[in-house]
């Protein structure tokens, strides 16, 4: 399956993002092997020079790291992952709330709105 | 980082048109390109120069760092935008005259390749449908290992499974060192699989950037952009 990519915003932004996602929803566990750059590319139908840029991106912060002939491997560091997922869900939780002000609800009818919708 | 292509005040005239208007461009190695441009820009013109079919009216073309000529040919495997092999040839037989012409042709992952779509290597090129028969050529033409591919049209007039497994192809095939230059009008079908675009106007060279780059400044699609700049 390609990944479903935006065609209005830079595709190596969108690949570090999803990426980024497999690591915290745990696609990719705490030190997994990744597949190598070319089938990484290939599943996601994204150039290989891409990929590969994304993945040095996510290598320079700490999520990722290579070694020298067996590959890349995800952090084993679970606290870096925790705050990796926080910090995504901050920002889908900040798209929401604007979303929500939007059609005029105040703090507290947001709460009552969202914790009705999360018993159903 | 090595010149590739290297081209400098390329023009081609035929008698009073100008197909290549005094256009400048360097490729380096290890970039997919898309060449993009309307019907008439010289999207063809330009390959056929570069794979020496045609000869320039004027200017400096060089590739691998050489004038166009034995040399080039043998590190640029190309894909023409109609086929000129014969129909009645079984796969079999065209993968062996494949073995015979280019000593950088790679017998055994054209069979895999083969082996993938299912299509009996013993079938005759004509009984194919119009999809498999584009199969096998693009199977041709990223088995040899060459320094530059050219692949004019690549995914035309196929169904949108047989453009997937085209372009799964190129990226999977890749060869990091090489460059693939493709010609097409699909843009949106290989926008992800492209490093860089050339946008071809009348001859000229509209726009050379990246495909992030363009999707950055622009906040949009290349093919939106392309939609734009070539509006009727």
């Amino acid at each position: 399956m390609p990944w479903n990519l935006d065609s209005d915003r830079p595709i190596f932004i969108q690949i570090v993002e999803h990426l980024q996602y497999d690591i915290v929803s745990g696609v990719f566990q705490p030190g997994q092997r990744l597949p190598s750059v070319r089938d990484l590319a290939a599943e996601a139908a994204v150039n290989p020079n891409t990929m590969q840029r994304a993945l040095s991106e996510l290598e320079r912060d700490g999520y990722m790291h290579s070694e020298r002939t067996s590959g890349r491997f995800i952090t084993e560091d679970i606290g870096m992952i925790n705050d990796l997922k926080r910090q995504l869900a901050t920002a889908q939780i900040e798209v929401f709330l604007e979303a929500m002000k939007r059609l005029g609800l105040s703090n507290d009818e947001i709460q009552v709105l969202v914790k009705e919708n999360m018993k159903e | 980082m090595n010149k590739l292509v290297d081209i400098k005040g390329l023009t081609k005239n035929y008698d009073s048109l100008t197909a290549l208007n005094n256009i400048n461009l360097e490729l380096e190695s290890g970039h997919i390109v898309g060449l993009l441009g309307p019907n008439g820009s010289g999207k063809t013109t330009l390959i056929k120069i570069l794979c020496g079919l045609l000869r320039p009216t004027a200017g400096f073309v060089q590739v691998d760092g050489h004038n166009i000529g034995v040399e080039t040919k043998s590190v640029i495997s190309y894909l023409p935008d109609q086929t000129y092999l014969n129909g009645n040839m079984t796969i079999r037989d065209i993968f062996a005259l494949f073995v015979d012409f280019y000593k950088d042709f790679d017998l055994m992952r054209a069979y895999n390749m083969l082996n993938i779509l299912r299509i009996d290597p013993n079938a005759k090129l004509k009984t194919l449908s119009k999809g498999n028969k584009e199969k096998v050529q693009l199977i041709l033409v990223m088995s040899r290992r060459a320094k530059l591919y050219i692949l004019d049209e690549p995914i035309a007039g196929v169904d949108p499974a047989a453009r997937d497994f085209i372009l799964n192809t190129i990226i999977s095939n890749y060869d990091p060192s090489a460059t693939i230059l493709i010609s097409t009008h699909l843009i949106s079908d290989v926008e992800s699989v492209l490093d860089d675009v050339i946008f071809l106007q009348y001859g000229n060279i509209a726009l050379h950037a990246s495909v992030d780059e363009i999707r950055s400044r622009e906040g949009k699609s290349v093919d939106a952009l392309f939609r734009e700049v070539y509006r009727c």
